[in-house]
This record gives structure tokens, C-alpha cells and sequence, in this order.
């Protein structure tokens, strides 16, 4: 892919329309072509079919990898989709989204014998996608067991949770407190993972089953309490997600032109325009995840002429992998390791560049001098806290703000459950939100089937 | 570099390569193409009697098998022979042996089973100035259902009876060219060699139905949903050309005949392989067929520097050398013992040695060590069978270990490189010669 030249591209400060509607669309394209048939069954072959394969091991939700791809191989892409939506309903969504280079590819056995894994998460894109497309018929409900749950958040760990239930014959209502389905797939994931509303696609899948409500505009601790659930429900799960933005605790944070990273996806991924969405000229990022590269990316992409990622440690240190890192720089993004903001520059209120100190020292300590980006626009993308939900799980056992629970997913409180972003102990993966659904899931049919909470 | 040139029954070649009778040397246009490309001879189309042309199907003729990446493999062709007119091949043939009279140029025949048809064919082939005929017994569809082609291979009265004539009626070196459509090559190679035949070539192709197509239920190649079987041919078939090459080559009532090898010769390689057992040169379709003709410039290059490897100066040193390799099951010795080994450095722990072995085998690999991934074998049941080399994908990291003055952990006996036994002596074996 060639990127639309972002130089000189509009005024200083933070502006609209940098570039064109169509040169946006044009650099929001796909970050890997999909395979075509023969492109994936070449590939296909290319796997060793391992046994007691180390992909499958790190794949959080234990999908047969070798067994897909023999599938796909052998012209069986339905096949394949099969067994890849049997373990991770959101198949679709972790193809794109999966940090595979650190999971089930960095797993492959291939690494070692030819220093290129096999593609497995285009492969897996490849299944679910012919699967999409071709309205293969999965899932169908056993009879209805007259029991309901009551799960709260429709992102992936909510809808994971849900879908298992509803095919096991429970009536499920979901409690969204936004407009659309899907959680951070929908709002939180970059908006070039995500082409085509796949979001809302994959969703309307996954309610397609049926025995699933959706009920939007309902927020917990405001709209319901966790005693209506308990109410009106035989069982909970609670996919909350988390509440809002870290902070970084540093002089001038609230400066106009600081925003947190999560809120400016957020918009992105709901404009109907991209080249709608202000950004800056200047654009300095903090942190070091995959949401610090979804921003830069992003906002290079809008036409940012400059944009630098800063992460207090080093490259190895970093949460988002050296490909993700690579993936930046590639598009544009200038990253700058070693250093930590001390204070946002700004003037007349709004920020005019950010203040670091090099954290680099043999034991981490500060090395002067500092020294000051400018900036127009400053993304925090240092984690999302929990904060926000401290009143409404203040009965539970929390462990930073965040759900305490068991290896099945259980709270604290008997006839809870939880998974996704909100529990203790995640990785703030999609594949793992689904994971905890999935596994909640049984562990909630198996206690509604032995007569269990009411 | 060793010298390529070759003498096959006194007709020369710039080297042992010449492409077999097909679609390639159908006509003038492709044979000069070939030459131009470096080829040592060719075996020109089959011709037939004079009159109406042959007719071929305007529907699709070909079928393939494919590999990896859409590599063909298996190839069928329900294709006739040549269907131009007679008189324009010849005219043809002479034009081109006088263009290029330093390369081999043999013609492939198929005539009804008469006398008169025959002896008419080969006049006019003999004034063509041809280096050869070579006698088309071999090919199993469509005009073996006229009585030509392998119903003639399939017979070896017919095959010494139409040999006899042609060596009657011509001075031309005469090949026949067998049809692997047989359950013993031998029985009609020997009757090629009664009947006069100066060599044999072979394999022709194998009778085959392609694939099938599971949307239409049809046979592939479909000509308007009916299919026929076909010729089947390529980088599939050596195996089975190299046996039937091999068994001519050891039989003693051929002893010494000329072999032209075809059959999936693909590369040099391939071709050593058939010299090796005893081809004095080599014949290639369905290579060509899919790559084109420069395939030509690696067989040349690689079978040169191959022989001077081995410090044989010419292919005429080469012809057979692996000929005393082959023998019969009876007479290997049941007392060679290997055991595969892992060299734990080339690993990667794809855990494919330790299935095979564990579910369809003799649970000779072990898969773990100390809980992790981690393959050995285990030498008290290894029989060395050879099947874990053969899935491994890396090369050389599981090979075999030939047991020397040690003991088979397996059967707990002393394994002597000096003590040979056979079936034919083993003390197993209730019909073994004492003395054997």
C-alpha cells in the first residue's frame, strides 16, 4: 500500500479535513490483503499439522489451528470456519485484531525451520469470512431450559458469554448501555482492523442464533442494579468492560488538545466521514500498547504531518509487539523510547507540546536534561482504569478495581460471573474476553442445569 | 564437465535428452523450437496410414493432478495421434532432419496390424531421411480401441509379429515402445527383442481416469458430460517407470538391450535415475508440457557436472550402474539394522514423527521430556522403518544409524557387520536351502 503524502497537509493547531475523503479511505485500506482460494490453500499447505500443536496451545480460546487449516487446504473453508467459531465465536474480529506475532504465529513451529510462520490469522480471516458470506448455519439452540441470565455489556466477552448460553437453551438479556453491539470492537478497535462495519456484522451473527435481547441504552449503576439482575435473572455475567482513561498525573493534562486515546478511536470509528474527525498537526503520543500504535497510525493516516510515539521504556518492554512497532514506523510514525512526560507545555489553555525526561539510567532513573516536543495534540494511551465502576462493584472482591474471579470466571458472589477487561488478571485481549465468556458460559450452564441460582 | 554426447543404436545426440512422441513434436513449428532451445533429438508425433486425418476432441484433452502451489504431478491426455496429413508431416521431417542433421530424429508410427500398412508407411518414412522409427504399441486410449496402440503392446505376439515386418521392410533402427498396461513388462520386451527390435522404450502412459468433478458428477477430462480414460503420465509415474526399467534391465533374456527411459522425467536428476538403471538415454513430455522447452539448460548443465562429480566421463559409463542395487526381496539381509535418530539441534518440534509412529507405527518416539515438547526415539521399539524420516520436514534432522558390533535394543541381539543372512537361508523360512 502507498500512503497519501501527509506533509504540509492544512494549517497548525488541530483541523478537520487534512486530507481528502477519499485519500483517508485510501489510507484506512486493508493492513493485509485477505487471501483469496488458491492464495490460502498454498498457504494452507504450509502447515506441518503438528501434533499436540504449540499454535493451539497459545491461542487463548484453544482453537484447532492444524485442524482448520487441513480444512482450508482441502477445500473445506465452511469446515474450517466450523471449527474456529466452535471455540471463538469471534473468529472474525481476531483474525484482524490478534496480536498473532506474539500468540499463535510466534507459536508456529515454522519460526524455526524457515523464519516465516504460517499466516495463520489471515487463514482464519479467510475461513470465517467465506463462512460470512456464504450464511453457513452454525449454531442452532437446544430446547429451551426456562432459565434467563442477565449479562451486562455487549463487547466480546458479553456476546461470547451470551451466544454459548443461548445455544445451550437459556434466554439471554443483554444490558448495553451504548447504541451499537460489539463493544470495543465497535468503538475501541483501529478503524483499519475493522473495514466494512465487521463489527456490527460479526454481531448480527452472533444474535442471529436467537434467545438473545439486546436491550441498548442501559448502563450499570444507573439505568439497573445489580439486586434487578438478580431479580429478574437466574444468573449474571458481567462484561463491563472498563470505565475511562488513565491519567498521567502531570502538570497541564487538561489542557485543550489532551485527550485520551480510547475516546479519539471512539469517534473515529463512528464517523460516516473520516476526514470530519480534527486532528493535529503535531501529534505526540504517550504510551507503549496497541492503542498508543492504533492512535499514531490513525492520526497519521488523517494527515498528521508529524506524529511521535513516546514510550517511557524500551522497544523490548513495549506491549505492542515489534511488528506492531514496525507497522507504525512504516506508515510514518516516529517512536521514541526512554523518556516520560513531566509536564504539558501549553498556552491560552490549549497545548503547545509536552515536557519529557529521559528515563534511561542502568536502574531506570531520570537523565537530564529534558527536553520538549511540540505538539498541537497529545493522545494518552497509557490503559483504561476502572475507576468509574468502583460503585456499582462495590461489593465485590476487586483486586486494583478490578473483578477478583475464579478459574471459572466466578466473582466473589455466588451466581456472578465475569470475564473481558474488568476482571483482574487479563490481558486486555479481545480473544481473552471471549475466553471468559466461553468459559463462564459452561460454568453458568452447569450450575442453572444442577438447579442452582435463582 | 563429462560429455553429454551419446550414440543410442548408432543414432547420435548432442546429449541423451529428447523429447518423447506428444504434442510437443507434433509438427516442424515446435521441433525447431525445441532444438533452437538445446534438445538432442526428438521422437516426432505418431504418425498413421495415409487418408482422412485423425480426429481429435475440440473439448478439453488434458487433466492434471496437482501438488503444492498448483505444481502438476499427475498429468493424463486423451489426445490421437497427429492429426495432420501424412504427406505434410513427412515433408516436414525431411525439412527439419536436413536443418538440424547433427540432432536425433526418430519417427513414432501407428498403423493398423497388416503386413501392407506397414511396409507402405515405412517407405515413405525411410525417404525422409529419419535417424529411426520407433513403434507406437503403447498408447491405452482411443486408438486402442481400433486395435492400435497398447492392444498391440498388450499382446506380445503382435509386438514380435509388427517388429519383424518393420525390420523386414526397413534398414531404419527400429524402438518399440511399450505400453506399462501389462502385469509383466518383460513378457513383451522380450518379444520386441524376438522380432528384431534394435531397442524399447518405455513407459508409455498408465490407463487413467483423472479426477472427477464432485459439482457434476462427471469424469475429468468432461468433453459434453461424458468423459473416457486417459494416458497418465508425469512427475507421478517415475516410480513405476523406473521399475519397469529396471526390470528389463535385469532380465537376462534382454540382457544389453538399449532402453530409452520415459516416464516423469522431470530434471537431470531424474534422468540420472533412468541411466542408472540402465536407460542409455532419456525421453521427456510432460515436463516440457509444463514449463516449456528451457527446461533443456538445467537437465544439460546438471547431468554434466553430476557425472564429472562421480568421475564418470561420459553417460555411457553411467548406463546401469545401479542395476546390481536391485534384486529380489529374498535376497536382502535380515540381519541390516538401522534405528532412526533425531539430531536435537535441527528440531523444530513439529511432534509428526512421534503421531506417525504412535498411531500407525511402532510407538517408537516418545513425545515429551521432563513435560515439554521434546522427541526421541526409543530404540527398544524402533524397528527403523524409516517412516518418521520420511514425514519429517527437515531435512537431514531424522536420519537412520546403521547398527555396527552393537546390540539391537529391540531384539536384544548382537547385530555382526560380517553376518549376512537371507530369506533364502533364514532359519524362519521352512523352504530355506541349508547351504544357500
Amino acid at each position: 500500500m502507498e500512503l497519501i503524502a501527509t506533509a504540509h497537509n492544512g494549517p497548525a493547531g488541530i483541523a478537520a479535513a487534512r486530507l481528502g475523503e477519499e485519500d483517508c479511505r485510501h489510507n484506512f485500506c486493508e493492513m493485509h490483503s485477505p487471501l483469496e482460494a488458491n492464495g490460502a490453500r498454498v498457504e494452507a499447505e504450509r502447515c506441518y499439522f503438528c501434533f499436540d500443536a504449540p499454535c493451539l496451545e497459545a491461542c487463548p480460546t484453544g482453537i484447532d489451528v492444524p485442524g482448520f487449516i487441513r480444512m482450508i487446504a482441502n477445500h473445506n473453508p465452511a469446515g474450517a470456519a466450523g471449527l474456529i467459531l466452535q471455540e471463538n465465536i469471534m473468529g472474525g474480529t481476531c483474525a484482524r485484531a490478534c496480536p498473532v506475532e506474539t500468540l499463535c504465529e510466534h507459536a508456529c513451529v515454522r519460526n524455526q525451520d524457515d523464519d516465516r510462520p504460517v499466516t495463520i490469522g489471515l487463514l482464519q480471516r479467510y475461513a470465517v469470512d467465506q463462512a460470512l458470506d456464504q450464511d453457513v448455519n452454525y449454531f442452532s439452540r437446544a430446547s429451551d431450559s426456562g432459565r434467563s441470565v442477565g449479562v451486562v455489556g455487549a463487547g466480546p466477552a458479553g456476546l461470547a458469554c451470551a451466544h454459548r448460553l443461548a445455544v445451550m437453551g437459556h434466554s439471554v438479556v443483554v444490558y448495553e448501555a451504548r447504541e451499537k453491539t460489539g463493544g470495543l470492537n465497535e468503538y475501541g478497535l483501529a478503524a483499519y482492523k475493522m473495514l466494512n462495519d465487521f463489527a456490527q456484522r460479526e454481531s448480527r451473527f452472533i444474535t442471529s442464533v436467537g434467545g438473545i435481547e439486546i436491550a441498548h441504552g442501559k448502563t450499570f449503576g444507573h439505568d439497573f442494579s445489580l439486586a434487578d439482575l438478580r431479580d429478574r435473572h437466574d444468573g449474571v455475567f458481567l462484561g463491563l468492560g472498563l470505565g475511562g482513561g488513565n491519567t498521567l498525573g502531570i502538570p497541564g493534562e487538561t489542557s485543550a488538545g489532551v485527550e485520551d486515546a480510547v475516546d479519539f478511536i471512539d469517534r473515529l470509528r463512528q464517523a460516516t466521514r473520516l476526514s470530519s474527525i480534527p486532528v493535529g498537526k503535531r501529534v505526540v503520543v504517550i504510551g507503549g500498547g496497541m492503542t498508543a500504535i492504533d492512535v499514531a497510525v490513525q492520526a497519521k493516516l488523517l494527515g498528521a504531518e508529524d506524529v511521535t510515539l513516546v514510550y517511557r521504556r524500551g522497544p523490548e518492554q513495549m506491549k505492542a509487539s515489534a511488528k506492531e512497532q514496525d507497522f507504525a514506523r512504516i506508515r510514518g510514525v516516529t517512536i521514541r523510547f526512554w523518556a516520560q512526560p513531566e509536564s504539558v507545555v501549553h498556552q491560552d489553555g490549549s497545548v503547545t507540546g509536552v515536557e519529557f525526561h529521559v528515563t534511561g539510567g542502568p536502574d531506570g532513573q531520570r537523565r537530564p536534561p529534558n527536553f520538549v516536543l511540540d505538539a498541537d495534540m497529545v493522545f494518552k494511551a497509557i490503559g483504561q482504569a476502572p475507576q468509574p465502576l468502583a460503585e456499582a462493584l462495590a461489593g465485590f472482591k476487586r483486586e486494583r478495581g478490578r473483578l477478583v474471579v475464579d478459574a471459572n470466571r466466578l466473582t466473589s458472589q455466588a451466581g456472578v460471573w465475569a470475564g473481558g477487561d474488568c476482571i483482574a488478571g487479563g490481558d486486555d485481549l479481545t480473544v481473552s474476553a471471549v475466553q471468559d465468556g466461553k468459559l463462564a458460559a459452561n460454568a453458568i450452564h452447569e450450575t442453572l442445569s444442577a438447579g442452582g441460582t435463582d | 564437465m563429462s560429455e553429454l554426447k551419446t550414440s543410442f543404436i548408432g543414432i547420435e545426440s548432442p546429449n541423451p535428452f529428447w523429447l518423447a512422441s506428444a504434442p510437443p513434436t507434433d509438427k516442424a513449428y515446435n521441433v525447431n523450437r525445441a532444438f533452437e532451445a538445446g534438445w538432442g533429438g526428438v521422437v516426432w508425433k505418431t504418425l498413421g496410414e495415409d487418408g482422412p486425418p485423425i480426429v481429435n476432441v475440440s473439448g478439453p484433452r488434458y487433466a492434471a493432478m496437482h501438488g503444492k502451489d498448483r505444481s502438476v504431478i499427475g498429468f493424463n491426455n486423451i489426445e490421437l495421434i497427429t492429426d495432420r496429413p501424412l504427406q505434410t508431416n513427412l515433408e516436414e521431417i525431411a525439412q527439419v532432419k536436413k536443418d538440424w542433421p547433427d540432432r536425433a530424429l526418430v519417427v513414432s508410427l501407428m498403423v493398423p496390424c497388416t503386413e501392407e500398412a506397414w511396409k507402405s508407411v515405412l517407405a515413405r518414412v525411410e525417404d525422409t531421411g529419419a535417424d529411426g522409427v520407433e513403434l507406437n504399441f503403447g498408447c491405452p486410449h482411443g486408438m486402442s480401441e481400433r486395435g492400435m496402440g497398447a492392444a498391440v503392446g498388450q499382446v506380445p505376439e503382435y509386438v514380435e509379429m509388427v517388429t519383424a515386418w518393420c525390420k523386414q521392410y526397413s534398414g531404419l533402427p527400429v524402438i518399440v515402445k511399450l505400453t506399462p498396461n501389462v502385469t509383466d513388462i518383460r513378457q513383451p520386451a522380450r518379444a520386441a527383442l524376438k522380432g528384431g527390435a534394435d531397442a524399447v522404450s518405455l513407459i508409455n502412459t498408465i490407463s487413467s481416469v483423472m479426477s472427477v468433478d464432485l459439482d457434476s458428477f462427471s469424469a475429468v477430462p468432461t468433453i459434453d458430460q461424458r468423459a473416457t480414460h486417459g494416458g497418465y503420465c508425469g512427475p507421478a509415474v517415475k516410480p513405476i517407470a523406473l521399475h519397469m526399467v529396471s526390470d528389463i534391465a535385469r532380465d537376462p533374456d534382454c540382457a544389453g538391450v538399449p532402453i530409452s527411459a520415459i516416464g516423469g522425467v522431470s530434471n537431470w536428476r531424474d534422468a540420472a535415475e533412468f541411466i542408472l538403471l540402465g536407460a542409455g538415454n532419456v525421453q521427456v513430455c510432460t515436463a516440457a508440457m509444463t514449463h516449456g522447452f528451457k527446461i533443456i539448460d538445467d537437465m544439460v548443465d546438471g547431468l554434466s557436472r553430476y557425472l564429472a562429480r562421480m568421475e564418470l566421463s561420459s553417460v555411457g559409463q553411467a548406463v546401469g550402474q545401479a542395476v546390481p542395487s536391485l534384486t529380489d526381496w529374498q535376497h536382502l539381509n535380515l540381519n541390516y539394522t538401522v534405528k532412526a535418530q533425531i539430531d536435537q539441534n535441527l528440531c523444530i518440534q513439529c511432534g509428526r514423527c512421534h503421531i506417525v509412529c504412535e498411531d500407525t507405527s511402532h510407538q517408537a518416539i516418545s513425545a515429551r521430556m521432563n513435560g515439554r515438547r521434546h522427541y526421541e526415539v526409543v530404540e527398544e521399539e524402533c524397528v527403523g522403518c524409516n517412516l518418521c524420516v520420511t514425514v519429517c520436514p527437515v531435512e537431514n534432522c531424522l536420519t537412520l544409524r546403521t547398527l555396527e558390533n552393537e546390540v539391537d535394543l529391540r531384539t536384544g541381539r548382537m547385530i555382526k557387520s560380517e553376518e549376512k543372512i537371507q530369506w533364502t537361508a533364514h532359519p524362519n523360512n521352512p523352504m530355506a536351502a541349508p547351504d544357500a
